[in-house]
């Protein structure tokens, strides 16, 4: 019931950010890669998942431009890139703020219909009384 | 202003969304203005510049609603269902299609106003069709967004 889009289509690049931050491990590896690169090997020990595993989930943020490997031919360390993040949230975020006008406008609305309601009912017992004095 | 409650939308399972909003007002009030045309084209809007020169609702089971908003440039959105239930006031099962398809295939849309102390509760609770369609619909991106959640992505930029 609600319209969402509004011409507000996200950039075709947000595609793969959102596709890459579905999954729960991939975010769990953003964050963990938040507080400071990190070696495959690193990555890999708080789960419970293989290095192969673990790359392959790399490989699908790495694609989505949400991380970097570093040049370190040894360790090849991973760091989070902040951009298509920021990208994502602005986009959700103005999903959010659309919702966010229509309901603004709904309190409004619902204000001005319990006013005229209590007009309404105000008149109905000015009535009920006038009848009463006549009777 | 009221009180009004703050916004919440977030993933549900594989193939829905609930969006929540707490309202200062009866719920018969609430569900008037969700099927009362006059009504809803006065909300309904989305961002600055569109209108909604198409409202129509034929509210009884079975009965088709169809919306369609212009923005300044003269671009046009439209959509429409049917009602599949009808529970006044607390209840409307409808779906919902996007004349563009977005979303991969028509959702349904289910919404539950529940009253409290003369305030409501909205929930707003859409699923799609299968989970191919909700696949589809993650191309644009939308769902798939629902999916990774406000909360988390909140959470990820506060620490970078």
């Amino acid at each position: 019931m609600q319209p969402i889009s509004y011409g507000n289509q996200p950039p075709q690049r947000l595609d793969a950010t959102f596709a890459a931050l579905a999954d729960p491990t991939r975010r769990a590896i953003l964050a963990r890669l938040a507080s400071g690169e990190a070696s495959v090997t690193e990555l890999a020990e708080p789960f419970a998942m293989s290095q192969p595993a673990i790359s392959k989930h790399l490989k699908v943020l790495e694609r989505a431009g949400l991380v970097s490997r570093g040049r370190d031919a040894q360790r090849r360390p991973v760091r989070v890139e902040a951009a298509p993040l920021v990208e994502a949230n602005n986009w959700l975020e103005n999903y959010r703020r659309i919702l966010e006008r229509n309901f603004q406008r709904l309190d409004t609305l619902l204000d001005e219909m319990k006013a005229e309601r209590r007009k309404h009912w105000r008149a109905g017992a000015k009535r009920q009384q006038q009848k009463g004095k006549r009777q | 202003m009221t009180s009004a409650g703050k916004l919440k939308v977030v993933a549900h399972s594989e193939r829905e969304i609930v969006i929540t909003r707490f309202f200062n007002a009866p719920r018969n009030l609430v569900f008037e203005a969700h099927t009362k045309p006059e009504l809803v084209r006065r909300w309904l809007l989305g961002p600055p510049g569109w209108t909604m020169p198409v409202c129509e609702i034929d509210f009884r089971v079975g009965g088709r609603y169809r919306y369609v908003w212009r923005n300044a440039d003269g671009r046009e959105m439209g959509m429409g269902g049917v009602h599949r239930e009808i529970l006044r006031p607390e209840r409307i099962v409808s779906t919902q299609l996007f004349d563009e398809d977005w979303t991969g295939g028509e959702t349904v849309g289910t919404l539950v106003l529940a009253e409290h102390n003369g305030k409501t509760t909205m929930t707003n609770t859409v699923q799609y069709a299968s989970r191919e369609a909700r696949d589809a619909a993650l191309k644009t991106g939308m769902t798939d967004g629902m999916e990774a959640g406000y909360g988390k992505l909140d959470e990820l930029l506060a620490s970078l």
